[in-house]
């Protein structure tokens, strides 16, 4: 480390004083007054040490109230509320949506051939905290990792339903739920076009949406020394201003998404995995199991908050890659073989064919598509994007920015494809081949047990995979409750470890209430409308990305 | 009797480090040991630096201080990490190994029942290691 700090020798014979100058060369630093964890409140209460950022806090925990207690209190008034304004933003706004995620994934794939992919994050000397594996266990776990459990098989199915079924029209406005112009009657056309619009919602822009907010923090934060918190994305525009309440409005709204985010698909995940453990080993899917699935991650999630990133979520994290890698293998070797084979590549192709099309932000004429599926899953990705965004970042110390595109964006983009041709693909087959209409007539949580029963082993299969749902379920806990915690510290990253096991647990109690008081969804509704405030956020921190690395040495 | 005292410090809470610096120093003195100053620190910006670097050389700067009050040869370390406050433990005993130091003298609170969720840095230290701790409680 000494090795890493340029003055460190020169300096031997400078007074020594408070006056110590900071590194030059590695990195450009923002120049700023601004001392981290000065508007921080630092006390000991009941035996705890608590350092936070007093406003941020405050306000989010009493908005967070407030928002459980008249979603529980007024739940059938506020429901159709929250369900208004999300349709009327679908609705109105998704030309806004499709086009601002277009622009996130063009910079995130130009920056990758520009010079600036040299630049490091860090700083020139900075060394990576965790290897090639850990780190992308660690960036697929909290980006996807439980919606690909979920929407696995059912999306290539519900699509390739709707496109085979073609178009209908109604007074000029077309009715049917079909990607583009579906694909009437044709099952090799519907079928490729169900695997490219599966495809075009986990592949590429998805991911760029949280590389662009993933970097902006990062560079922000290693390269230029601002606190690791969402308003310092915000730097290249307000300035000192981001120190005062616009900055406490962008962390405060970071807060607010990311907490209710993970509460409401905390609650909605407890009771699918519920429904899954009872149709595999008939366990009573009712409150009490539940609310026993809830109690049961929150406590390993606490546990692996206290033991840290490196031994908690990066080791979970590896597992889930482990069993994840290991249900794909089986699927891939039980399942049409040769068929997932080919189809990886033809799913690819024609997810770059129709990606023009299904990306274009204007003129469509499948609007339920485009606004019900596409625009609602950019609404969706963009409200995750300050979690995931910036526990990526978090740990993406010491890469060059083409690295790490290439690990943010390139390869969980062709996993996704991977993942949807063999868990997807097996499904259509089975429906095409087999002729069996099972996997389509489920809930959408059973729909892959549904689909592994019809393979071998099927109760281990089943087993691993309620298993992947709830350790996916953990590490978007854990590392949620760490952004949460160094958000309302302040970006301080080593606050008091209570602080942290304050979150996790606020998290499991908010999605039990919700679960049994009801409001889950309606909730979940309004965090998705965070996607419109975040989306002005992302186009922020574009301009920043790029005004940041071109004051960046490229080593 | 010893040779190498390693001193885990945190510049953010000098003050209340201060009587196990002085112990560390009077112990320099005494065996003539060298001492070695170390700090975990996230690699995100701190109150203190805005970089791991610039940790290093404040680090390095307050332990050429406390060499000017026992007189002995003096050195520094600081460990990064990501999650240091999870980190602490792991990255102390690593620093015993890397530094050979033969007694530890750091800074603890008092007993609490907090601990038996979250041991204590020191306990978890102490606890782990073959060489000698001298834990210091400073009252709050």
């Amino acid at each position: 480390m000494e090795k890493n700090s340029p003055n460190a020798n020169s300096d031997k014979d400078a007074p020594v004083s408070d006056g110590v100058p900071a590194p030059e060369g590695p990195a450009n630093l923002i120049d700023t007054d601004y001392v981290i964890g000065q508007d921080n409140v630092t006390t000991r209460k009941f035996g705890l040490d608590v350092d936070l950022h007093g406003k941020v806090f405050t306000i989010s925990s009493l908005l967070i109230l407030f928002f459980v207690f008249i979603t529980l209190a007024l739940q059938d008034e506020v429901e159709p509320v929250f369900n208004a304004i999300f349709s009327f933003l679908t609705g109105n706004l998704s030309w806004f949506f499709l086009l601002a995620a277009n622009i996130f994934v063009i910079l995130a794939v130009a920056l990758i051939f520009t010079p600036m992919g040299k630049v490091r994050i860090g700083g020139a000397h900075a060394t990576p905290d965790f290897s090639y594996l850990g780190w992308f266990a660690m960036l697929f776990a909290a980006g996807m990792g439980i919606g690909l459990m979920f929407y696995g098989v059912s999306e290539p199915l519900t699509h390739f339903g709707t496109a085979l079924g073609g178009t209908s029209m109604e007074n000029g406005v077309r009715t049917d739920w079909a990607p583009l112009g579906a694909a009437a009657g044709d099952q090799d056309a519907a079928m490729s076009l169900a695997m490219a619009a599966t495809i075009f919602h986990w592949g590429l822009h998805p991911w760029g949406i949280y590389a662009v907010v993933a970097l902006a923090l990062a560079l922000f934060s290693f390269n230029k020394g601002l606190p690791l918190t969402m308003r310092s994305i915000f730097y290249p525009v307000l300035g000192e201003r981001i120190w005062g309440w616009p900055g406490h409005v962008i962390d405060i709204l970071a807060v607010f998404a990311t907490l209710f985010g993970l509460a409401t698909s905390l609650g909605l995940g407890a009771s699918q995995a519920s429904a899954g453990l009872a149709y595999l080993f008939d366990i009573p899917n009712n409150d009490v199991t539940m609310v026993l699935l809830i109690v049961g991650i929150s406590a390993v999630a606490l546990i692996s908050v206290l033991v840290g990133v490196d031994k908690g979520v990066q080791r979970l994290s590896q597992l889930n890659m482990v069993l994840a890698f290991l249900l794909l293998a089986f699927v891939i070797a039980v399942g049409p073989t040769l068929a997932i084979a080919t189809g990886f590549f033809k799913n690819l192709g024609s997810y770059l064919a129709d990606l023009p099309a299904l990306s274009m932000p204007f003129g469509r004429e499948d609007a339920n598509f485009s606004q019900g599926w596409t625009a609602f899953y950019w609404a969706w990705w963009i409200s995750w994007s300050p979690f995931v965004g910036m526990f990526i970042a978090r740990v993406s110390r010491g890469r060059t920015v083409r690295e790490f595109l290439i690990a943010v964006l390139l390869v969980p983009s062709l996993v996704s494809v991977l993942w949807m041709t063999a868990f997807g693909g097996t499904a259509i087959d089975q429906v095409i081949t087999d002729n069996f209409q099972g996997v389509k007539d489920a809930a959408l949580e059973l729909q892959l047990f549904v689909m592994l029963g019809q393979l071998p082993l099927t109760q281990i299969t089943s087993f691993v995979g309620i298993v992947l749902v709830m350790v996916f379920f953990i590490t978007s806990s854990d590392s949620g409750s760490l952004v949460i915690d160094s958000i309302t510290a302040g970006g301080k990253v080593d606050a008091p470890k209570p602080q942290r096991m304050f979150w996790a647990i606020i998290e499991g109690v908010i999605a039990i209430a919700l679960l049994l008081g009801g409001g889950l969804t309606a909730l979940q509704t309004a965090v998705i409308t965070t996607g419109l405030p975040f989306t002005l956020v992302l186009l922020v921190a574009c301009y920043a990305i790029v005004k940041g690395l071109l004051s960046e040495p490229r080593s | 009797m010893f040779k190498k005292i390693m001193v885990p410090v945190d510049l953010a809470h000098t003050e209340l480090l201060k009587p196990s610096l002085d112990l560390a120093a009077d112990i320099a003195k005494l065996y003539q040991a060298d001492t070695c100053y170390i700090s975990v620190t996230a690699n995100t910006p701190s109150a203190l630096a805005k970089t791991p670097e610039e940790y290093a050389q404040k680090l390095e700067a307050f332990a050429k201080e406390q060499g000017q009050l026992h007189g002995q040869e003096v050195s520094s370390k600081v460990i990064t990490s990501p999650d240091p406050v999870a980190d602490m433990d792991d990255a102390i005993l690593q620093a015993i190994d890397d530094t050979d130091a033969d007694l530890v003298i750091m800074t603890t609170h008092l007993p609490r029942r907090l601990d038996i969720v979250m041991p204590s840095n020191g306990s978890k230290v102490a606890s782990h290691t073959d060489v000698s701790v001298f834990l210091v409680r400073h009252s709050d």
